[in-house]
Protein backbone atom coordinates (compact mmCIF):
# COMPACT_ATOMS: atom_id res chain seq x y z
CA UNK A 1 0.00 0.00 0.00
CA UNK A 2 2.80 2.39 0.99
CA UNK A 3 4.65 1.59 -2.20
CA UNK A 4 1.54 2.27 -4.26
CA UNK A 5 1.15 5.62 -2.51
CA UNK A 6 4.79 6.50 -3.16
CA UNK A 7 4.38 5.71 -6.86
CA UNK A 8 1.18 7.77 -6.99
CA UNK A 9 2.98 10.69 -5.34
CA UNK A 10 5.74 10.50 -7.95
CA UNK A 11 3.15 10.47 -10.72
CA UNK A 12 1.31 13.49 -9.33
CA UNK A 13 1.47 16.40 -11.72
CA UNK A 14 2.73 19.80 -10.54
CA UNK A 15 0.11 22.18 -9.23
CA UNK A 16 -0.82 24.17 -12.30
CA UNK A 17 -4.53 24.62 -11.90
CA UNK A 18 -5.25 25.19 -15.57
CA UNK A 19 -3.61 21.97 -16.68
CA UNK A 20 -5.58 21.52 -19.87
CA UNK A 21 -4.92 24.08 -22.60
CA UNK A 22 -8.38 23.26 -23.95
CA UNK A 23 -9.74 25.17 -20.96
CA UNK A 24 -8.33 28.44 -22.30
CA UNK A 25 -10.40 30.70 -24.49
CA UNK A 26 -9.03 31.34 -28.02
CA UNK A 27 -9.66 35.09 -27.65
CA UNK A 28 -6.78 36.60 -25.61
CA UNK A 29 -8.79 39.53 -24.24
CA UNK A 30 -11.67 37.28 -23.16
CA UNK A 31 -9.27 34.81 -21.57
CA UNK A 32 -7.59 37.61 -19.61
CA UNK A 33 -10.96 38.83 -18.36
CA UNK A 34 -11.92 35.29 -17.35
CA UNK A 35 -8.62 34.86 -15.49
CA UNK A 36 -9.02 38.18 -13.68
CA UNK A 37 -12.53 37.11 -12.63
CA UNK A 38 -11.29 33.70 -11.52
CA UNK A 39 -8.67 35.35 -9.32
CA UNK A 40 -11.40 37.31 -7.50
CA UNK A 41 -13.45 34.22 -6.66
CA UNK A 42 -12.82 31.79 -3.85
CA UNK A 43 -12.64 28.08 -4.51
CA UNK A 44 -15.25 26.65 -2.13
CA UNK A 45 -13.25 23.44 -1.69
CA UNK A 46 -9.72 24.71 -1.00
CA UNK A 47 -10.93 27.87 0.57
CA UNK A 48 -7.81 30.02 0.53
CA UNK A 49 -7.18 29.46 -3.14
CA UNK A 50 -8.89 31.30 -5.93
CA UNK A 51 -10.98 29.48 -8.51
CA UNK A 52 -8.19 30.20 -11.00
CA UNK A 53 -5.49 28.56 -8.84
CA UNK A 54 -7.34 25.58 -7.42
CA UNK A 55 -7.13 22.03 -8.69
CA UNK A 56 -10.49 21.03 -7.24
CA UNK A 57 -13.15 19.66 -9.59
CA UNK A 58 -15.58 22.33 -8.47
CA UNK A 59 -13.04 25.08 -9.27
CA UNK A 60 -12.59 23.62 -12.74
CA UNK A 61 -16.36 23.65 -13.25
CA UNK A 62 -16.54 27.26 -12.05
CA UNK A 63 -13.67 28.27 -14.38
CA UNK A 64 -15.62 26.70 -17.21
CA UNK A 65 -18.78 28.60 -16.26
CA UNK A 66 -16.88 31.91 -16.03
CA UNK A 67 -15.54 31.37 -19.56
CA UNK A 68 -18.96 30.40 -20.90
CA UNK A 69 -20.48 33.55 -19.44
CA UNK A 70 -17.65 35.78 -20.68
CA UNK A 71 -18.12 34.39 -24.19
CA UNK A 72 -21.90 34.92 -24.11
CA UNK A 73 -21.24 38.57 -23.28
CA UNK A 74 -21.81 38.89 -19.53
CA UNK A 75 -20.16 41.88 -17.85
CA UNK A 76 -17.68 41.24 -15.02
CA UNK A 77 -20.32 42.34 -12.53
CA UNK A 78 -22.87 39.92 -14.00
CA UNK A 79 -20.45 37.01 -13.65
CA UNK A 80 -19.66 37.92 -10.03
CA UNK A 81 -23.38 38.36 -9.27
CA UNK A 82 -24.09 34.92 -10.76
CA UNK A 83 -21.56 33.37 -8.38
CA UNK A 84 -22.73 35.40 -5.38
CA UNK A 85 -26.34 34.30 -6.02
CA UNK A 86 -25.21 30.69 -5.53
CA UNK A 87 -22.41 30.87 -3.00
CA UNK A 88 -22.96 34.18 -1.23
CA UNK A 89 -20.42 36.93 -0.65
CA UNK A 90 -18.15 34.25 0.80
CA UNK A 91 -17.20 33.40 -2.78
CA UNK A 92 -15.64 36.84 -3.26
CA UNK A 93 -12.05 37.00 -2.09
CA UNK A 94 -12.48 40.78 -1.73
CA UNK A 95 -15.66 41.20 0.31
CA UNK A 96 -17.95 44.15 -0.57
CA UNK A 97 -18.35 47.07 1.83
CA UNK A 98 -21.72 46.72 3.58
CA UNK A 99 -23.34 46.62 7.01
CA UNK A 100 -21.80 43.21 7.70
CA UNK A 101 -18.25 44.13 6.68
CA UNK A 102 -17.84 47.76 7.70
CA UNK A 103 -15.87 46.75 10.80
CA UNK A 104 -13.57 44.66 8.62
CA UNK A 105 -12.95 47.43 6.10
CA UNK A 106 -12.97 50.14 8.75
CA UNK A 107 -10.53 48.35 11.06
CA UNK A 108 -7.43 50.30 9.93
CA UNK A 109 -9.27 53.61 10.36
CA UNK A 110 -10.65 52.53 13.73
CA UNK A 111 -7.15 51.49 14.87
CA UNK A 112 -5.71 54.83 13.71
CA UNK A 113 -8.41 56.81 15.55
CA UNK A 114 -7.91 54.72 18.71
CA UNK A 115 -4.16 55.38 18.52
CA UNK A 116 -4.70 59.12 18.05
CA UNK A 117 -7.14 59.21 20.96
CA UNK A 118 -4.65 57.36 23.16
CA UNK A 119 -1.88 59.79 22.18
CA UNK A 120 -4.09 62.83 22.91
CA UNK A 121 -5.15 61.44 26.30
CA UNK A 122 -1.56 60.59 27.23
CA UNK A 123 -0.48 64.13 26.30
CA UNK A 124 -3.24 65.74 28.34
CA UNK A 125 -2.40 63.60 31.33
CA UNK A 126 1.26 64.56 31.34
CA UNK A 127 1.92 66.48 34.57
CA UNK A 128 2.32 70.25 34.11
CA UNK A 129 5.88 71.52 33.77
CA UNK A 130 7.38 72.31 37.20
CA UNK A 131 7.31 75.95 38.28
CA UNK A 132 10.45 77.90 37.38
CA UNK A 133 13.13 78.01 40.06
CA UNK A 134 13.01 80.77 42.62
CA UNK A 135 16.06 82.97 43.07
CA UNK A 136 17.01 81.12 46.26
CA UNK A 137 16.82 77.76 44.51
CA UNK A 138 18.87 79.03 41.60
CA UNK A 139 21.53 80.22 43.99
CA UNK A 140 21.58 76.82 45.72
CA UNK A 141 21.91 75.02 42.38
CA UNK A 142 24.81 77.21 41.37
CA UNK A 143 26.51 76.48 44.69
CA UNK A 144 25.99 72.78 44.30
CA UNK A 145 27.40 72.75 40.78
CA UNK A 146 30.40 74.75 41.83
CA UNK A 147 31.49 72.44 44.64
CA UNK B 1 0.65 55.70 39.72
CA UNK B 2 -1.74 54.69 42.49
CA UNK B 3 -1.79 51.03 43.65
CA UNK B 4 -5.27 50.64 42.14
CA UNK B 5 -4.05 51.84 38.75
CA UNK B 6 -1.10 49.49 38.98
CA UNK B 7 -3.37 46.57 39.79
CA UNK B 8 -5.67 47.45 36.89
CA UNK B 9 -2.69 47.56 34.55
CA UNK B 10 -1.68 44.09 35.68
CA UNK B 11 -5.18 42.58 35.57
CA UNK B 12 -6.33 44.07 32.25
CA UNK B 13 -4.07 41.90 30.05
CA UNK B 14 -4.82 38.84 32.18
CA UNK B 15 -8.53 39.54 31.81
CA UNK B 16 -8.20 39.97 28.04
CA UNK B 17 -6.25 36.70 27.81
CA UNK B 18 -8.88 34.88 29.90
CA UNK B 19 -11.68 36.23 27.69
CA UNK B 20 -9.84 35.22 24.53
CA UNK B 21 -9.10 31.78 25.95
CA UNK B 22 -12.74 31.20 26.89
CA UNK B 23 -13.93 32.28 23.44
CA UNK B 24 -11.41 29.95 21.78
CA UNK B 25 -12.40 27.07 24.02
CA UNK B 26 -16.11 27.61 23.20
CA UNK B 27 -15.24 27.65 19.50
CA UNK B 28 -13.35 24.36 19.75
CA UNK B 29 -16.19 22.92 21.79
CA UNK B 30 -18.73 23.84 19.11
CA UNK B 31 -16.47 22.41 16.42
CA UNK B 32 -16.27 19.15 18.36
CA UNK B 33 -20.03 19.00 18.76
CA UNK B 34 -20.42 19.66 15.04
CA UNK B 35 -22.51 22.81 15.54
CA UNK B 36 -19.80 25.02 14.04
CA UNK B 37 -17.79 24.35 10.92
CA UNK B 38 -15.11 26.94 10.12
CA UNK B 39 -15.12 25.81 6.48
CA UNK B 40 -18.91 25.98 6.28
CA UNK B 41 -20.36 28.01 3.43
CA UNK B 42 -23.77 29.44 4.35
CA UNK B 43 -26.49 28.43 1.89
CA UNK B 44 -27.97 31.16 -0.29
CA UNK B 45 -30.88 28.89 -1.11
CA UNK B 46 -32.60 28.79 2.27
CA UNK B 47 -35.85 30.76 2.03
CA UNK B 48 -35.74 30.73 -1.78
CA UNK B 49 -37.55 28.54 -4.29
CA UNK B 50 -35.89 25.35 -5.47
CA UNK B 51 -33.63 26.02 -8.49
CA UNK B 52 -35.13 24.72 -11.72
CA UNK B 53 -33.54 21.55 -12.99
CA UNK B 54 -34.32 18.42 -14.93
CA UNK B 55 -31.95 15.50 -14.63
CA UNK B 56 -31.71 12.04 -16.22
CA UNK B 57 -32.31 9.00 -14.03
CA UNK B 58 -29.99 6.47 -12.51
CA UNK B 59 -31.34 3.23 -14.03
CA UNK B 60 -33.67 1.64 -13.13
CA UNK B 61 -34.95 4.84 -11.51
CA UNK B 62 -36.56 7.53 -13.61
CA UNK B 63 -34.95 10.94 -13.58
CA UNK B 64 -36.74 13.91 -12.08
CA UNK B 65 -37.12 17.65 -12.30
CA UNK B 66 -37.65 20.39 -9.74
CA UNK B 67 -41.37 20.39 -10.57
CA UNK B 68 -41.58 16.66 -9.77
CA UNK B 69 -40.26 17.39 -6.29
CA UNK B 70 -42.68 20.24 -5.60
CA UNK B 71 -45.65 18.47 -7.23
CA UNK B 72 -45.92 16.00 -4.35
CA UNK B 73 -47.34 18.75 -2.13
CA UNK B 74 -45.46 17.57 0.94
CA UNK B 75 -42.05 18.36 2.41
CA UNK B 76 -39.20 16.40 0.87
CA UNK B 77 -35.47 15.94 1.15
CA UNK B 78 -33.04 16.32 -1.71
CA UNK B 79 -29.79 14.49 -1.04
CA UNK B 80 -26.66 14.89 -3.17
CA UNK B 81 -24.39 11.89 -2.85
CA UNK B 82 -21.63 10.01 -4.65
CA UNK B 83 -20.14 6.55 -4.44
CA UNK B 84 -16.67 8.09 -3.95
CA UNK B 85 -17.70 9.99 -0.86
CA UNK B 86 -16.99 8.51 2.56
CA UNK B 87 -19.45 10.59 4.66
CA UNK B 88 -22.12 9.37 2.19
CA UNK B 89 -21.47 5.81 3.36
CA UNK B 90 -21.65 6.98 6.97
CA UNK B 91 -24.98 8.77 6.52
CA UNK B 92 -26.59 5.92 4.53
CA UNK B 93 -28.12 4.20 7.61
CA UNK B 94 -29.53 7.56 8.77
CA UNK B 95 -31.21 8.07 5.39
CA UNK B 96 -32.61 4.52 5.52
CA UNK B 97 -34.19 5.33 8.89
CA UNK B 98 -35.70 8.54 7.48
CA UNK B 99 -37.13 6.56 4.58
CA UNK B 100 -38.72 4.07 6.96
CA UNK B 101 -40.30 6.96 8.82
CA UNK B 102 -41.93 7.99 5.55
CA UNK B 103 -39.90 11.03 4.46
CA UNK B 104 -39.55 11.18 0.68
CA UNK B 105 -35.85 11.52 -0.26
CA UNK B 106 -34.91 12.50 -3.77
CA UNK B 107 -31.36 11.43 -4.53
CA UNK B 108 -28.96 13.14 -6.92
CA UNK B 109 -25.76 11.26 -7.77
CA UNK B 110 -23.08 13.94 -8.13
CA UNK B 111 -20.19 13.44 -10.57
CA UNK B 112 -20.44 9.68 -10.36
CA UNK B 113 -20.25 6.85 -12.84
CA UNK B 114 -23.52 4.99 -13.23
CA UNK B 115 -21.99 1.58 -12.40
CA UNK B 116 -20.30 2.95 -9.29
CA UNK B 117 -23.60 4.49 -8.13
CA UNK B 118 -25.43 1.15 -8.59
CA UNK B 119 -22.77 -0.65 -6.60
CA UNK B 120 -22.90 1.99 -3.86
CA UNK B 121 -26.70 1.58 -3.59
CA UNK B 122 -26.39 -2.22 -3.44
CA UNK B 123 -23.88 -2.01 -0.63
CA UNK B 124 -25.38 0.79 1.42
CA UNK B 125 -29.09 0.52 0.68
CA UNK B 126 -31.35 2.70 -1.44
CA UNK B 127 -33.35 5.20 0.62
CA UNK B 128 -34.46 7.23 -2.41
CA UNK B 129 -37.86 7.90 -3.93
CA UNK B 130 -36.08 8.51 -7.22
CA UNK B 131 -32.45 8.90 -8.20
CA UNK B 132 -31.20 11.36 -10.80
CA UNK B 133 -27.70 11.81 -12.14
CA UNK B 134 -25.79 15.08 -12.20
CA UNK B 135 -22.60 13.98 -13.88
CA UNK B 136 -21.49 17.43 -15.11
CA UNK B 137 -22.35 18.90 -11.70
CA UNK B 138 -24.15 21.99 -13.03
CA UNK B 139 -27.39 21.50 -11.09
CA UNK B 140 -25.24 21.11 -7.99
CA UNK B 141 -23.67 24.52 -8.64
CA UNK B 142 -27.16 26.04 -8.99
CA UNK B 143 -27.81 24.68 -5.49
CA UNK B 144 -24.59 26.26 -4.24
CA UNK B 145 -23.20 22.82 -3.43
CA UNK B 146 -19.54 22.67 -2.43
CA UNK B 147 -19.13 19.05 -1.46
CA UNK B 148 -21.03 15.81 -1.01
CA UNK B 149 -23.14 14.84 0.76
CA UNK B 150 -25.46 17.80 1.06
CA UNK B 151 -29.10 17.57 2.08
CA UNK B 152 -31.83 20.13 1.41
CA UNK B 153 -35.33 20.31 2.89
CA UNK B 154 -37.99 21.60 0.50
CA UNK B 155 -41.40 22.54 1.89
CA UNK B 156 -44.83 21.95 0.33
CA UNK B 157 -44.68 25.12 -1.75
CA UNK B 158 -41.21 24.40 -3.10
CA UNK B 159 -39.24 26.74 -0.84
CA UNK B 160 -35.90 25.45 0.46
CA UNK B 161 -36.04 25.54 4.26
CA UNK B 162 -32.81 23.94 5.41
CA UNK B 163 -29.47 22.77 4.12
CA UNK B 164 -26.97 20.48 5.74
CA UNK B 165 -23.48 20.21 4.26
CA UNK B 166 -21.80 16.96 5.28
CA UNK B 167 -23.09 13.60 6.45
CA UNK B 168 -26.34 13.50 8.42
CA UNK B 169 -26.04 11.94 11.85
CA UNK B 170 -28.80 10.57 14.07
CA UNK B 171 -28.17 13.55 16.39
CA UNK B 172 -28.72 16.14 13.68
CA UNK B 173 -31.87 14.37 12.54
CA UNK B 174 -33.21 14.27 16.07
CA UNK B 175 -32.29 17.84 16.96
CA UNK B 176 -32.97 19.73 13.73
CA UNK B 177 -34.30 17.75 10.81
CA UNK B 178 -37.13 15.73 12.37
CA UNK B 179 -38.71 18.70 14.21
CA UNK B 180 -38.46 20.79 11.03
CA UNK B 181 -40.12 18.17 8.83
CA UNK B 182 -42.84 17.74 11.42
CA UNK B 183 -43.49 21.48 11.52
CA UNK B 184 -43.68 21.65 7.70
CA UNK B 185 -46.03 18.67 7.28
Amino acid sequence: MKRVLAVLLLLASPAFAVSDPAELLPDRAQEQRAEALGHQLRCLVCQNESVEESNADLARDLRHIIRQRVVTGDSDQQVIDWMVARYGNFVRLRPPFNAMTFVLWGAPGIALLAGLAAAVIARRRRPAAPAPLTDAERQRLADLLKS
Amino acid sequence: MTPIQRRALLLAPLGAAALGGTAFWLLLQRMREGTYDPHGVPSMLVGKPLPRFSLPGQPPSQGFSSTDVTATGRPALINFFASWCIPCVEEAPVLMTLKQEGTPIWGIAYKDKSDATSQFLQQNGDPYTRIARDEPGNTAIDFGLYGVPETYVVDKSGIVRWRWAGGLSADIVQQSLAPLIQSLA
